[in-house]
Order: structure tokens, then sequence, then C-alpha cells
């Protein structure tokens, strides 16, 4: 019992219930308004017709009494007076005593009153005395005699009872079909809703693969449903990747670790004393200076992935800079025997971190060179492409090489943490430099594209490019 | 060189004072910022290795303290936060150079005698000798032994910096943030390649050497007799 209440209560709690009963109410609240107006309207109406009637009707009357004389008013009166008949009279003489008519007595509501009014009579039609209501006025005979005429009203007044009735049984229908209307849509979207409540409930105890189950009606709540369950996709898409990132730091941090330690055990068991202990040592710390680098690396990623960096924008020209960065890895790129060649398109300017886009670059650069194409082959593929555009409202950083590249289905793995593919592995690297300069580039509203160049790898940062001052002055200091 | 530490690890801060004692300088210790503060303001140190996180006052509280007090000595701030927004902020506060946590002991070796000589009121000198190799800095020329040297504006910027610290270890990521001002990891060892271009120039055809590498820190350009 109680738990029924509960239902009843949280069902009529429900948005759908509430709408439902204020709709019916502001419905029901019109349709009275217009059911008064037309009843009164009615009213008037058949009142008019009753007036006007007994209007006419007690003019001919005075004119026949003024011309005929009272007796001829009685026969009148004698003939039109029907014992059932709707149409009433009482004509009496001076002293109030009855002459003719179908009304027993003077209407006492009536009285002396001019103009006449609503009165009560008793009629008995079938034998036993009814009290019915009737309208009547007085017709002016002259001195001799009195004559009241009158209408029964009381089919009028049952016939407006009955509209009022009917109105009455449907706005009770109506207000009972809304509710219980209201219930039933009220109780079906808390069950959805409750279906919903259970599966984030089952979701938040651990079980990530739960799904909202959709009705298939593709109503608001379906949609809400199938944005959920794509929300819960994308978070377990999240999880498995923070996973994999997890195992993968696990790995690369690790194996390196446990070299370091075999070393540093191997140099110390070394017969040869102090010669392999200082060896040992110095490649300990070198070992030990690129596990940094690795753990740097990934704490950028993180940071910038977060959001974390605060403000250190700035505007600077971004071919000034790519150039600089550029020059810098040249005489790498030349010792591995490879050409660099710099396009810059001028004045070209972000508004970024300019050591971060600076990082990206080097590492573009740097993965370049690495990758590029390598011994005999034609002078014109031994070169590496770096190039700065415009191209709408982005700025465009491209490094290309023409060695080996990457297979299109690899391609956006290449830019995930710790990918490193199996091609690579021979190659010093943390595994983390494509993924940072794809965090640099989310972290400035850019991205980061991996293109076929035909041969090899073309890498294109793409950050949105700062728009000029022009329309955007500067509000003036008022002092 | 009297230097003073402040900072709460004591084993690190021990092996600081060992290390730099080691390398002819002496060393005292403060273990939190408000013995830091005070030590220093009773003055006297040549330079202060300040860490950024320290008990009872954080380390860029006490290097804002001293610096509003009139302090002129050189501080280098160690923290473990190495983005480019705390080195701002590092730096901001009034220190003269950052180093982010972990780092090499011939790193912090190298930057705190380049501080120290960035301390000493030196005139601003126009022209740098080491040996028979001279840097003109009014003209931008190089010679050496009489017989002039051309070389890139890059070079001639990492042979400047190099003998502005002659006879001071110049390790690779001073020379990164100071020549091309990187404050970024370049993956490779560029400056290496950089650095021996310049070597080409400068000592190739010659019978002295004069830019040497120093093995596990970085570059020294010094007379080799001296």
């Amino acid at each position: 019992m109680t738990a029924l209440v509960d239902l009843l209560r949280r069902t009529v709690a429900t948005t759908a219930f509430r709408l439902a009963a204020a709709s019916t109410a502001g419905f029901l609240i019109v349709a009275a308004v217009i059911a008064g107006i037309l009843f009164w309207q009615t009213n008037k109406i058949l009142t008019e017709h009753v007036i006007s009637g007994l209007r006419s009707e007690a003019s001919e009357l005075a004119h026949e009494a003024g011309a005929d004389g009272i007796e001829a008013l009685a026969d009148t009166i004698r003939a039109r007076s029907r014992p059932d008949g709707p149409d009433l009279y009482f004509l009496a003489d001076a002293k109030g005593q009855k002459i003719a008519g179908n009304l027993n007595r003077l209407p006492p509501e009536i009285g002396e009153s001019p103009r006449g009014g609503v009165f009560r009579y008793e009629s008995a039609p079938g034998g036993e005395a009814v009290s019915r209501l009737g309208v009547a006025m007085p017709v002016e005979v002259g001195p001799d005699a009195r004559l009241i005429i009158g209408r029964d009203i009381e089919a009028q007044l049952q016939y407006a009872e009955r509209i009022k009735r009917t109105f009455l049984w449907g706005y009770a229908i109506l207000s009972l079909a809304a509710i219980l209307a209201g219930l039933a849509v009220g109780r079906a979207v808390l069950k959805r809703i409750e279906t919903i409540a259970a599966t984030s409930r089952s979701i938040m105890s651990g079980n990530l693969a739960r799904r909202i189950p959709l009705t298939g009606a593709r109503d608001e709540l379906d949609d809400l449903a199938a944005s959920l369950n794509t929300m819960l996709d994308r978070i377990e898409q999240l999880m498995a990747g923070l996973r994999e990132v997890s195992d993968n730091i696990a790995h690369d941090l690790k194996t390196p670790l446990n070299r370091l330690r075999n070393r540093a055990e191997a140099a110390l068991r070394d017969p040869r004393g102090a010669e392999a202990y200082r060896e040992g040592l110095e490649r300990t710390i070198e070992e030990g200076d690129e596990l940094i680098k690795t753990f740097n690396a990934l704490l950028l990623i993180a940071r910038l992935e977060a959001g974390a960096v605060e403000e250190t924008a700035a505007r600077f020209d971004l071919g000034d800079l790519v150039r600089d960065v550029a020059e810098l890895y040249e005489p790498v790129a030349e010792e591995a025997g490879l050409g660099l060649d710099i396009t810059v398109e001028e004045g070209i300017e972000i508004n970024a971190n300019r050591q971060l886009v600076g990082q990206a670059v080097a590492n573009l650069a740097d993965n370049a060179i690495k990758y590029a194409c390598r011994g005999t082959v034609a002078n014109d593929l031994r070169r590496i492409e770096v190039s700065v555009a415009a191209r709408g409202d982005a700025a465009e950083i491209r490094v290309a090489d023409h060695g080996p590249g990457i297979a299109e289905k690899d391609r956006e793995r290449a830019l995930k943490r710790f990918v490193r593919l199996e091609e690579c592995r021979t190659q010093p690297g943390t595994g983390l430099g494509l993924s940072l300069v794809a965090a640099v580039a989310r972290l400035h509203g850019g991205g980061i594209r991996l293109e076929d160049n035909k041969p090899g790898l073309r890498a294109v940062l793409s950050l949105p490019r700062w728009r000029g001052s022009g329309g955007g002055t500067m509000a003036a200091q008022t002092s | 060189m009297r230097v003073l530490v402040i900072e709460d690890d004591r084993e690190t801060a021990q092996f600081l004072q060992k290390s730099l004692k080691e390398s002819g300088h002496s060393a005292d210790l403060a273990g939190d910022g408000e013995t830091g503060l005070a030590m220093a303001q009773e003055g006297g140190y040549d330079i202060l290795i300040v860490d950024r996180m320290l008990p009872k006052l954080d380390g860029l509280s006490v290097v804002k303290e001293l610096r509003s007090e009139g302090l002129r000595a050189p501080v280098l701030i160690l923290s473990a936060l190495g983005d480019v927004d705390d080195r701002v902020k590092g730096l901001r506060a009034g220190g003269d150079d950052y180093l982010t946590k972990p780092y090499a002991y011939s790193e912090l070796l190298a930057r705190i005698e380049a501080l120290a000589r960035r301390a000493v009121p030196e005139e601003q000198e126009t022209r740098y000798a080491v040996g028979d190799l001279v840097l003109d800095r009014l003209s931008h020329r190089v010679t050496r032994g009489g017989e002039a040297i051309q070389l890139q504006p890059r070079e001639y910027r990492l042979l400047e910096y190099l003998m502005k610290h002659a006879g001071q270890v110049v390790t690779r990521t001073m020379l990164l943030e100071n020549v091309w001002d990187y404050h970024f990891d370049p993956q490779t060892n560029v400056i290496d390649v950089h650095v021996s271009r310049l070597r080409a120039k400068i000592d190739k055809t010659f019978d002295k050497p004069l830019l040497h590498t120093v093995r596990g820190a970085g570059y020294m350009i010094r007379d080799g007799a001296g």
C-alpha cells in the first residue's frame, strides 16, 4: 500500500504529469469561460423572447379593453386561458375578485409592482399540485379591473439546468481523463528514467560495458539515451586508452629501469673492479637521463592534455620560429647526408606558447631526419622539406621527408603515446614525439595530420592564425 | 664562492654541500624557507640555491622577499615543476636561473659558476680573447692569430657565449637556452653538431685546440696552458 502511495507520489511529481495537469487546468478554465458566455447569451435570448411576447400581448389586450370594455376582455381571456398552457392570465375586478384567467390568485411577488417580475404559482396538470416558476407583468386596462399576464418559464429553466449539468459532467470526465493520462504518461516516463538511473548505477558500480536500452520510439528520451550511450562509449574508449597508456608506461619505463639495474649488477660483479664500476656508473647515468627525458615528455603531454598550461601565449612570427628551429637541425640533417629545404611564407603570426610550438616543430624535424630516406638513392630524395604557409584561418607547418613513410592504417595510431611502429624500433626515441606534437596542437586549437608524401611522410601541423588587430582596436583608457 | 643551499630534502642538501666543497666552494644549508630567509638576510653569500617547494615559506616567496630587501646575489631556483609557465614564474619572482629536477650535478655547477660570473659587475666588455682567438663585439669580427674567421650569425653567438664564460664549463642545455632561447628538449644532440662545426672553423687548422669537450658535462673554451 505504501509502495503504491510512493509510486503515485513519484508519478505525480514527474514533469510529464505536471505538464498534463497544467495544460488540462488551462483547458478547463478556457472551456468554463466559453460555456459561461454561451449559457448567459442563450438565457438572455430566451428571456428577451418571453418578455417581448408578453409586451406585444399586453398592448393588444390593453387596446381591446379600451375599445370593447372589460366584458369583451374577459371573454378573450377565458378563450386564451388553457389550464396547463404556458400562457398565464389573471383578470380581477377593482375589489380584487377574480373574473377570468388560469391563475387562481394575484401572485404576491408581483403585487403592486408596475413592471412585473418573476413569481411562483401552483399548477396541477396531472392532478397533483406542482410549484412552477413564471414571469408576469400588469396590463393597463382601466380603473375597473386588474389584468396580469404571464408565461411559464419552468421549461426554459430546465433547459438551462440541463445545459449546466452537461457541461459539469463534461468537465468531470475530461478532468478524470486528463489525470489518468497524466499519470500514465508520468508513469511511462518514470519507468524509462528509472531504467536509465539503474543502468548508470550499474555502470558506477564498475560494469562499464552496460548501455541504456533504446525503445525504438525515436523520441526525446531515446535521443537522450543514445547520446548517453555515445558518451559511455567515449568514456570506455578513453579508459581503455588510459589502460593502454599505463601498460605502455609500465613497459617503457620498467624496461629501461630493469636494464639500468642489470648494468649496475653486472658492473658490481665485474672482476676488473674500479674500471668496470666507473663504466657501469657512467652508463647508469646515461640510462637515467634517457628515463628522465621520457618521464618529462609524458608529464608534459599529460599537463597539455589537461589544459594545465596557463596563459604564457604571445604573438610571434611563425615563419621566424620555424626557420630558426629548422636551422638548428640543419647541421644534423647534413651529417645524416640529408638536405634541408626551408620555405617560409612571410608575415604569418600566431598567438601561442613559443616554447611549445618550438618543441613541436623540433620533434617533427627530428622525426623527419631519423626516418628519412638514407643510403644510395637519388639525391633529390635525400631531402627534407620544411615549410610554413597560410591556409584560410590556419597557419600550416609542413615537414616532409622521402623516407618509408607510414602506412595509412597506422597513421592514426602513430600519434598515440608510446606507439612506435615496428619499423622504428631500431631508432632511438621515446615514442612520445608525435603525441607531444598532437597535444601541443590540441592545446592551441589546432591539429596534426599525417599525409603521404609519395614517397615518404608529410606531417602537417596546423595552428589557428592570429587575426590582425584591424577592427579590434582596444578600448581607449579614459583618464 | 660561498653558497647558501635552501633545500628541505636532507640527502639532496648534503650531496650538494659535499659536491660543492669538492668543486672548491663552501656551502651552508637551510632546511626550510624561514631559516633560509634569515640566513640569506645575514648576507655574505655569493650565490643562493633555492628549492621551490619548501616547508614554512615557499621558495618563490623567499626570493621575492630577498629581492624586495635589495639582495643582489644571484639565485638559482630548483624545482620539480618544469613547465614553461613554472620557469616564467620563477624568473619573475626574482630568480636568475631555473633548473628542473632531476638534474645533473655538472649542470648545476656550470650554472652557478656562470651566474656568479654574471654577478661580477663587468663593464660591457667589447672584446673577448682566449689565447690567440679574439672576438670583437663591436665589429663582430673573429680572428685567430690575426687570421680572420668567417662565422654564421648563430656560430658567432655560440662562440660569444662560450668566450664570455671562458674557463668555465658550459652545458648543452645552457647553450640551447642562452644562444637559441629554447627551453625544450631537442631530442638529438643538435648542440654537439653545432659545436663541432664551430670547432672546425676555429680549431681545426691550428695546432692548439681551444674549444674542449668536458666529458659528462659540456664544453669549455680555454687556453690550453690555463
